[in-house]
């Protein structure tokens, strides 16, 4: 009886070292990650939460306290009205003209078409070029006096437009430019969500008579509708982002700037362009909010739109 | 049988026209890069010259690329970019890698909570955390170096998560049968999990180095010396200096382009299979 007491413990001990053992193994092995998340974004969301609550001075220095006031700056600041008008309209137009695009390419390219591999390869080279070039080319397509699509234009008899400087006519630009390196990417993740719809449902659909668009609309979009939606998200919060092709295309003395600034752009000027750390701090709350909210958005839509197998 | 030979039939002439449209689009995507290439090689009158014949260069101005690399210091901005890029790809990969398999597979108290401040990383943009973190490498005193343009890709919540999502997905069997051969968990890890995991690996490196590469505020605002700059952000300097000279910017943009453009080229479908896993798994 002493003896099985003894082993029963003996045995417990050695579970728990086992355990033990594995924690030690657990936490050495995620501890430069979570070391690193705490440093690097965990604390900062709180800085940055902190610092929108104070006027910095110029280089960081003479921080002082002044409670909202950033915020009923924000409220009264026209610019900011206007950074988050226009990101929002870039947001929608970008998002829906990308995603429906690209789904009608993914279809296309998820049959027995020849050559899909090619097509699929070169749409998707915009994606690897890096935005600061990509923009370059445009303003160079889309410049006043020598680009290339004023050139065309005015060979067909239509008045030049100024693509860059015209307020009316700038974000259409910046859009086209997003659509354009985005389009692929999106592209590219719903053909892989097409591919696993089984055959068979098509087979099935065919036999009994159903019409390309009716599969379309009955099979190919229930089915893809996880994959469609994840694109959606990414591209939304993507698109809320948006900084280097307004930055690199609009600069602010630029008749188009109050047209075309996005959140993160005004973010950029005042933070580190008029070094106010501070109200830059309170702009890009603004960001924060609103893309919390789309993810609290996403979570409650996600159950009742999409189909899961 | 003849009703599904007509209907191949008729699928097929739809081919058609939807190669012409898909022709279109593959004009629309590569033709700005053919452009750039073409204004690369000319000189500054003949860019603005707007006729059919001066579409090519009329003698190719290679000379372009040379004044480009001097003036801008080409060979210094093409050493700060692959550093940057080399570092975070390692890092991620590394760190990303131990995390996500104890995520995965290990018990351990705190697993919840831990796990959920990648998830917080995950759903908060990335400019929240750019002033704090310039702070810090500014009170380092750092700006300026490779380890500035690094910094805040020294670890990955998205390549925890991704990672997870693969060792999730392999069977528990393997770790027993290595576990029973006397391996302890590091040498499991290493030596059993992380093999089996390269698809993975491969994702999440491209993902990684697509990405720091393409970004452009972080280098902007940490690295404000020309000779610390990357090749995205020194673009945006010579954006402005070459206002007119438009053969000169894009010669430029070349440079800054090619370099992830020959990687796409040779590891066409590691980059295409890497983008739709990563997102596949979230």
């Amino acid at each position: 009886m002493r003896l099985n007491l003894g082993a029963a413990s003996a045995a417990r001990e050695r579970v728990s070292a086992a355990k033990r053992n594995e924690w030690y193994w657990a936490w050495g092995m995620i501890a430069p990650t979570i070391i690193g998340l705490v440093v690097l974004n965990i604390v900062p969301i709180f800085q940055t939460m902190y610092m929108s609550f104070f006027k910095s001075g110029a280089f960081g220095k003479g921080n002082t306290f002044i409670g909202l006031e950033n915020y009923r700056r924000l409220l009264a600041d026209a610019q900011v009205l206007y950074a988050t008008r226009n990101t929002l309209i870039y947001m929608v137009c970008v998002v829906l003209i990308t995603t429906v695009l690209a789904l009608l390419l993914a279809v296309a390219l998820g049959g027995r078409i020849k050559g899909k591999g090619t097509y699929r390869t070169i749409y998707f080279i915009p994606m690897v070029a890096t935005p600061a070039a990509v923009t370059l080319i445009w303003r160079w397509l889309y410049n006043y006096r020598f680009g290339l699509l004023n050139h065309m234009l005015s060979s067909l008899g239509i008045t030049p437009v100024d693509w860059i400087d015209n307020p009316n006519a700038a974000m259409l630009s910046i859009a086209m430019v997003g659509i354009w390196s985005t389009v692929g990417y999106s592209m590219v993740l719903l053909i892989a969500g097409l591919q696993e719809i089984p055959r068979d449902y098509y087979e099935a659909a065919q036999i009994d008579g159903a019409k390309p668009v009716r599969q379309f609309l009955h099979i190919t979009l229930p089915l893809v509708s996880p994959t469609l939606f994840f694109v959606l998200v990414t591209s939304v919060i993507a698109a809320m982002q948006v900084f280097d092709i307004v930055y690199m295309m609009i600069g602010v003395t630029s008749p188009s700037y109050d047209a075309t600034v996005s959140l993160v752009y005004l973010f950029y000027n005042n933070s580190f362009k008029y070094s106010n750390k501070g109200y830059g701090s309170a702009i890009i709350m603004i960001l924060l909010a609103m893309i919390l909210l789309i993810t609290a958005v996403q979570q409650r839509l996600q159950k009742k739109w999409v189909n899961y197998m | 049988m003849r009703q599904k030979e007509s209907q191949r039939h008729r699928i097929r002439s739809l081919h058609i026209p939807m190669h012409a449209v898909l022709v279109a689009i593959s004009v629309v995507m590569v033709f700005p890069f053919v452009w750039m290439l073409l204004t690369s090689l000319k000189t500054v009158t003949e860019s603005t010259r707007m006729n059919p014949f001066s579409f090519f260069p009329q003698v190719s101005q290679w000379v372009n690329y040379a004044t480009v690399w001097q003036q801008n210091n080409f060979f210094q901005l093409y050493l700060n970019t692959f550093a940057m890029v080399i570092l975070r790809v390692v890092c991620a990969l590394l760190f990303s890698a131990m995390a996500a398999y104890a995520f995965a597979r290990l018990h351990f108290p705190g697993k919840g909570f831990f796990f959920g401040l990648v998830l917080v990383q995950m759903m908060v943009p990335t400019q929240v955390f750019v002033i704090p973190q310039y702070l810090m490498i500014d009170g380092m005193g750092l700006r300026n170096t490779v380890f500035a343009l690094v910094f805040p890709g020294l670890v990955s919540a998205f390549g925890t998560f991704l990672l997870r999502q693969f060792f999730m997905g392999l069977p528990r069997e393997l770790e027993e049968s290595a576990r029973l051969d006397g391996c302890n968990i590091g040498q499991t890890f290493v030596r059993v999990m992380l093999p089996l995991t390269h698809s993975g690996l491969t994702a999440l490196a491209v993902f990684t180095a697509l990405f720091a590469f393409k970004d452009l505020m972080w280098p902007l605002v940490v690295n404000t010396n020309t000779d610390a700059a990357t090749l995205s952000s020194a673009l945006s300097k010579i954006g402005s200096s070459y206002s007119v000279n438009y053969p000169n910017l894009m010669a430029a943009s070349v440079l800054a382009v090619v370099p992830m453009l020959l990687l796409y080229m040779v590891f066409q479908r590691q980059f295409i299979e890497g983008i739709a896993t990563s997102g596949g798994k979230l």
